[in-house]
Formats: structure tokens, sequence, C-alpha cells
């Protein structure tokens, strides 16, 4: 009961919160609306029984990431006239991916691909969120963890090549 | 049907929050009088004199003036979250104490019942604090974007970049200190610690000291204050990301970053210096409240002699500490740490 009334404000608020991400002009508003959104996630990860994932997502994604964001939105955009959008007629494409994606995603969410289960655990086992968490990454998922952790290298490897390039002449 | 039980235990931590809460919000008020008196001792001179004995009713007089200044908004800056940027600064500072313990179990002495002395048991609470506590940040950053003005919006850049920077040194300092007390729980973490002195995190040879070195030095460069305190260097910005802020909402500024000064020292003493453990194990009489209190206090006076003993970082030597330095000590602390353990 409890949790079903609240499951709903978080969720209300995380999609308001999300479409705002979108639809306000500024930048800086949309950093503010994100972090909003990502709170709201963390709430509901709460809900689930997930202390650990809820201040993992706060730790790293509102303490961390948007805080990068919002260093870079400020920096990038000083002046409010170039708050206009620069699409590049890129937004036909983006709409039909953004449908694909939706489509996929929703196709996995009802045939109940989306669900990666830890096994049985019971109320006792799941006050050592933590562990269970921990357990399961390093041992029964460690190979997509691995791979997770090679692509982040990567991107983090392409990122200081864009950067580098710029600076030789 | 909720039990009695239950609605009992729901008033017990209502009234503990709101206890707990007030007196937060009463504690900057005689920490500015000490940060001042203590100033003034440091400089050789006197600090404030005039209000009260040994001018002990300076903050009431200051907290008047705050509440009766004009509350200034400036014409071009982005209102709303200009209202509510100190507040954003403010609530994670308050937010935190629902995971900090203040001790174990009290008993009040002529009813013989036992008061829990902490909010929450949580299991992830190492954890948690750091979360909660970084989100400080941002009352910092979109108060000195919204102010539309440069000072103020050079102190939020520096302030978001100094935060990402330390924030991960603090964060493998409290990894460090989860492999030594092999929890994320801090009324684990204190337990582990108990006996005397020897088995402090603080004396666990040789990654004890680097662990809090680096907690120290991270925390100090995350709660704004000297010798890292880039983001309101009065000599070149002013006053940093507040310069456009006055009266009440100022203060809601200054408040959390007493708060979380307080916050630290607590921090420190429960996960290097054994909570509120005695020392020796023969003076176990004293409460362990007064010699958590001692401790904290400890590291109050220390944080404030830093204050006014140290001159201020430039901020390229801020960014070669955190990074060239912190993080890559305490990555390789983290595999001696791990070694020892095995």
């Amino acid at each position: 009961m409890f949790e079903q009334f609240f499951f709903y404000i978080f969720a209300t608020v995380a999609i308001v919160s999300a479409i705002c991400v979108i639809s306000v002009r500024n930048p800086v508003h949309s950093a503010v609306f994100l972090i909003v959104c990502l709170l709201q996630v963390a709430a509901i990860f709460v809900l689930l029984r997930s202390p650990f994932l809820a201040a993992a997502q706060v730790f790293i994604y509102v303490g961390a990431v948007m805080v990068l964001f919002l260093f870079a939105v400020m920096v990038l955009d000083m002046g409010k006239a170039h708050w206009k959008e620069h699409l590049h007629g890129q937004s036909a494409p983006a709409a039909v991916l953004a449908g694909i994606l939706f489509i996929l995603l929703g196709y996995m969410a009802l045939k109940g691909r989306m669900t990666a289960p830890l096994g049985t655990y019971n109320e006792a086992a799941l006050v050592k969120n933590t562990e269970v968490v921990g357990r399961a990454l390093f041992t029964k998922y460690i190979f997509p963890f691995e791979v997770v952790s090679v692509i982040l290298l990567l991107a983090l490897v392409g990122a200081i090549a864009l950067v580098m390039r710029e600076k030789r002449p | 049907m909720p039990t009695l039980d239950l609605i009992l235990e729901v008033i017990l931590l209502t009234v503990k929050v709101a206890v707990l809460t007030q007196i937060i919000f009463a504690l900057p008020m005689p920490l500015t009088w000490l940060e001042r008196k203590i100033a003034g001792h440091i400089q050789v001179r006197l600090g404030p004199w005039r209000v009260g004995p040994h001018g002990i009713l300076q903050p009431f007089a200051d907290a008047i003036k705050l509440l009766f200044k004009e509350d200034i908004v400036p014409d071009k800056a982005d209102k709303i979250l200009f209202k509510i940027a100190p507040l954003i600064a403010m609530v994670p500072a308050f937010a935190v104490f629902a995971a900090i313990p203040l001790g174990d179990t009290f008993k009040i002495p002529v009813i013989g019942a036992e008061v829990k002395l902490y909010l929450s048991d949580m299991n992830v609470g190492a954890l948690y604090i750091l979360a909660i506590g970084g989100l400080s940040v941002y009352g910092m950053i979109l108060g000195g974007w919204a102010s539309n003005s440069k000072y103020a919006l050079l102190g939020g850049l520096r302030c978001s970049a100094q935060m990402i920077s330390y924030e991960i040194a603090v964060s493998f300092a409290v990894i460090g200190v989860v492999m030594l007390s092999n929890s994320l729980n801090l009324l684990e973490i204190v337990k582990s610690q108990g006996g005397s002195f020897l088995s402090w995190n603080f004396l666990y040879l040789p990654v004890g000291p680097v662990w809090f070195a680096i907690f120290l030095i991270g925390s100090v460069a995350e709660i704004n204050r000297i010798p890292f305190d880039l983001s309101e260097d009065e000599g070149t910005l002013s006053s940093g990301y507040h310069t456009e802020y006055s009266g009440m909402r100022f203060s809601f500024f200054m408040l959390a970053e007493y708060v979380a000064m307080v916050t630290v020292s607590i921090l420190s003493v429960i996960f290097f210096f054994g909570g509120w453990n005695a020392p020796f194990a023969f003076l176990s009489f004293i409460p362990p409240i007064a010699w958590f209190m001692g401790k904290v206090c400890f590291f109050i006076y220390f944080f404030m002699w830093v204050r006014f003993t140290l001159p201020r970082y430039r901020y390229d030597q801020l960014m070669k500490i955190g990074w060239k330095i912190l993080i890559p000590l305490s990555l390789v602390n983290i595999l001696i740490t791990g070694l020892m353990l095995i």
C-alpha cells in the first residue's frame, strides 16, 4: 500500500522532470531537472530494497557525473545568446533511432528479458545488499562486468585522443 | 494496521530528528564565536570582545544583523535558482546526519530507558554519507551560476572542479576504512575499533595514517576551507560563489559550511579514531558520549587551527595535489591494504 503510494509519487516526478530535461530552453535548467530525475530513480531503488544501488546512483550519477555536466555546460555556454538549438538536420534520424530503441526496450520489458535474476534471496539476505550485489558481479556476471569496464576505458581513451588531436598543429 | 509499537517508534524517531536538527541549527552560533576567538588568539589579538563578556554574545548580534538585512536578488539573476541555491547547499548537510551515529545507546538515568543515539542503522551508511554529502556542492555551483556575476560564476566553476577532483580521493579513503573494518555500517566500523587505541584504524600500520592523511586533505578540500577555499578566494574573487548573496541566504551558505565541518570532524573520529571507544580499557568508566564529543571537539579545533595557520594554495597546485598525489597514493594504498588483509 505505502510502497505503491510512494512509487507513484517518485515515478510521476521522475517522468515529469525527464520531460522537462528535454523541453526547457536553458541547459543549466535541463541539468537541474536531470538531477531531480536521477534522485527519483534512486528513491525507487530504495523502494526495491536495494539501498546499495540507491546510494551508488546518488553518489555516481548525481554526485559526480552531473557535476561534470554542469561544469561543461557552464564553461561552454557562458553567454545566453548561444542557447539556441543546433540540430543540423539531425532531428529526423534521431527521432527514428529513439523510436527503434523505445520499441526494442518495450518489447524486451514485456517479454521479461530485461531482468537478470540474482537467484533466490530472502529478506534476511537482502539486508546484506552490498555483499549480494558484489558477489553476483564478481562471480556470475564477471564477464559482462569486465566487458563494460573495457568499453568505459575505451571511451576514456577516445575522449583524451580527441582532445590531444586539437592541440597538435 | 500499524501497531502501538510502530506508532511509538515513529514518534520517538520524529522527536530525535527534531532535537538533532535544532542542535545542528544552533551549532554554528558558538562555532563562529569560537572560530573568531581562536583566530584572534592565533594572530595575537583579542577577537570579538565588545558584545557581552569576552564577546560571547557576538553570534546573537550577528544573527540579528543577518535577519534584518535586506535580501537582495540581483536584477539579471536567475531568480528561482538564486533563491533555492542556499537551500540546496543546506539540506544535504543536515540529511547526512540521518546515517551518522553519535553513540551506541544511552541510558537515561532516572527512567532507566535506553535511547539509541543514532537515527538509522543503515548498512550502506558510509556510502550514503559520501553520496548525500556530495550534493551540497550543487548549492554552490547553482548559486554561483544563478547570480549572473563573473566572480560568482568563477567561484561556482572552481567549486565543481575541486569537488570532482577530491571526491575520488575521499571515497578511496573511505573504501580503505571499509576494507579495514569489513563493513559499510558506521556502527560496525566503530565496533571493529573497540578495545584500546591500538585497534583504531588510524594505527593500522602502515596504511592507517596514510588513509587518514588522504581523508583529511580531501575533506578539507571538499568543505572548502583554507588552504583549499579557492571557490571563495577573497583575494581574487571578492567572495566567490556567494558574492551576490546577502542576509539570511548568505547565512544559509555559512550554516552549510559549518555543519559540513562538524560532519567531517565526526567522520574522522568514527572512521579513524575509534568513535566513542575509550583509548585505554581502564578509562572506559568515562561515558562513551564524552569521549566522542571530546574527539570531535579536537578535530573542530584542528580545522580552525589549520585555517588560520596555512596560506591558500594556487589553483594549479590544488589540481596537482588532487590528481597527481592523492589519487595515485590512494590506489597504491588500496593495493597494500588488500595485501595486508589477505
